[in-house]
């Protein structure tokens, strides 16, 4: 239960933690570390390198951006906890907070990150699932530059994200949630604060009724339930998936999660809006 | 091949400590065996069971799931460091003592440095806010009970 053996770098800028990511193919990223320490301590991952970026300054900020797009801006060192406690990120995407209420439990809030949650690409936490749902992106930095990551574009497999082994995730932008518009997350876990066997994030907006799951497939999934009556929800739903069997519940079990967990999550965002 | 070794000041319980580790070194190894701060205790070690929750710039964290090297220049309370000046227990302490918060005790000193963090944040704590403080931190011996009515008296002798 101890990590292998890794050469460390703590570099001061973020041009210099890219420098260090190209000179090492076989290094990571190091951020909050709460996903990423107990892999190594397991030794399910044994990098060469790990460039911790916790001192480099700027990457923990919070911002909402208006203009063309509007929405909240979050840093790549700003923590669970700082997210869930922004009260910006709460009026102009309430679905974030609500989501993050659910991330791990509080202790673990502290170190991790939102950006990191996201990059770590695991199918059952939550922030993947609201990040695609609400059609947000990721900005990512490497060798070559800058580059923005749709969402839609940023998950391919379990574990698995579109980020190069040399690029850095800088930011993650969340479009904000527009006038009219309900969300709700929902999730059902056998004890508060684990993976959830089953989750789902709703977006509402007129006519559109869109929901994302978690723990149901390897990669975050969303479907589009738009005009589907609110009786058949669970069913259209389920049309559209296809749920794993695993050792925590049987394909059959989370189809029965999904019928009643889409019900419910969509009646949420309806009376939120 | 020796494994390269890095300078790390660590600020624990008010006292600067300089240590020479390797960058594998957990916070929570750190703690035990370099400074021989046994008080934290290591469970799961890798995050669950939150036996060695320390505080790190006053908030609650996981040594298990921190390298020391990264805690470079932060101040870490330890269950150590939960006395009062004194040497009398702390107020957490002395509700855990007079609730029966623990039987083995293996898993209080994460229970401790959890529950002084959050009644910094929530002095006065509902029920079940109460259950909520302690909801990241597993107990295998007292079912929660006491340790709940724990947090209660802490809040009441004003921690």
């Amino acid at each position: 239960m101890k990590p292998a053996p890794f050469v460390y770098r703590r570099p001061g800028s973020l041009a210099e933690a890219v420098a260090a990511l190209a000179g090492e193919p076989n290094a990571k990223v190091l951020a909050g570390g709460q996903s990423l320490v107990p892999l190594l301590s397991m030794r399910l991952a044994a990098p060469a390198m790990l460039v911790d970026i916790n001192a480099i300054p700027g990457l923990d900020t919070i911002t909402v951006e208006d203009g063309g797009a509007s929405g909240v801006r979050v840093g790549a060192l700003a923590r669970h906890a700082a997210v869930l406690a922004s009260d910006d990120v709460r009026r102009v995407q309430p679905l974030v907070t609500q989501a993050l209420a659910h991330v791990a439990h509080a202790t673990i809030r502290n170190r991790g990150t939102t950006v990191g949650s996201l990059v770590h690409a695991d199918a059952a936490a939550e922030m993947p699932v609201v990040l695609t749902l609400l059609g947000g992106s990721l900005e990512v930095e490497g060798p070559a530059g800058r580059r923005t990551i749709p969402a839609s574009e940023l998950y391919l497999g379990p574990l698995e994200s579109s980020l190069a082994p040399d690029e850095i995730a800088v930011s993650a932008f969340f479009p904000g949630l527009a006038t009219g518009a309900g969300v709700a997350f929902q999730e059902i876990a056998r004890r508060h604060g684990d993976y959830a066997l089953v989750g789902a994030a709703a977006l509402v907006e007129g006519e559109s009724v869109k929901v994302g799951y978690l723990s149901v497939s390897d990669v975050p999934t969303v479907v589009d339930l738009s005009g589907v009556d609110d009786a058949d929800l669970g069913e259209a739903a389920l049309a559209q998936l296809e749920p794993m069997d695993d050792i925590h519940a049987t394909a059959a079990y989370r189809a029965q999660l999904v019928r009643v967990i889409t019900t419910r999550v969509v009646r949420s965002a309806r009376e939120g809006m | 091949m020796s494994e390269e070794l890095h300078d790390v000041r660590l600020m624990v319980n008010g006292a600067t400590h300089e240590l020479r580790v390797p960058a594998r070194r957990l916070l929570s190894d750190a703690l035990r065996h370099d400074l021989r701060l046994t008080g934290t205790h290591v469970g799961c070690e890798h995050g669950v069971c939150g036996a060695c929750t320390v505080l790190v710039d006053g908030a609650p964290m996981r040594s298990c799931l921190m390298f020391a090297v990264s805690a470079e220049g932060a101040e870490v309370t330890t269950v150590e460091g939960l006395a009062n000046p004194d040497g009398s227990l702390g107020p957490v302490q002395q509700a855990f003592a007079e609730c029966h918060g623990l039987q083995c005790g293996f898993c209080t000193p994460g229970f401790l440095t959890t529950i002084t963090a959050g009644l910094r944040e929530n002095p006065t704590p509902t029920h079940e806010e109460a259950r909520e403080m302690v909801a990241g931190n597993l107990c295998r011996c007292t079912g929660y009970q006491n340790i709940v009515k724990a947090v209660e008296r802490a809040a009441e002798l004003g921690s």
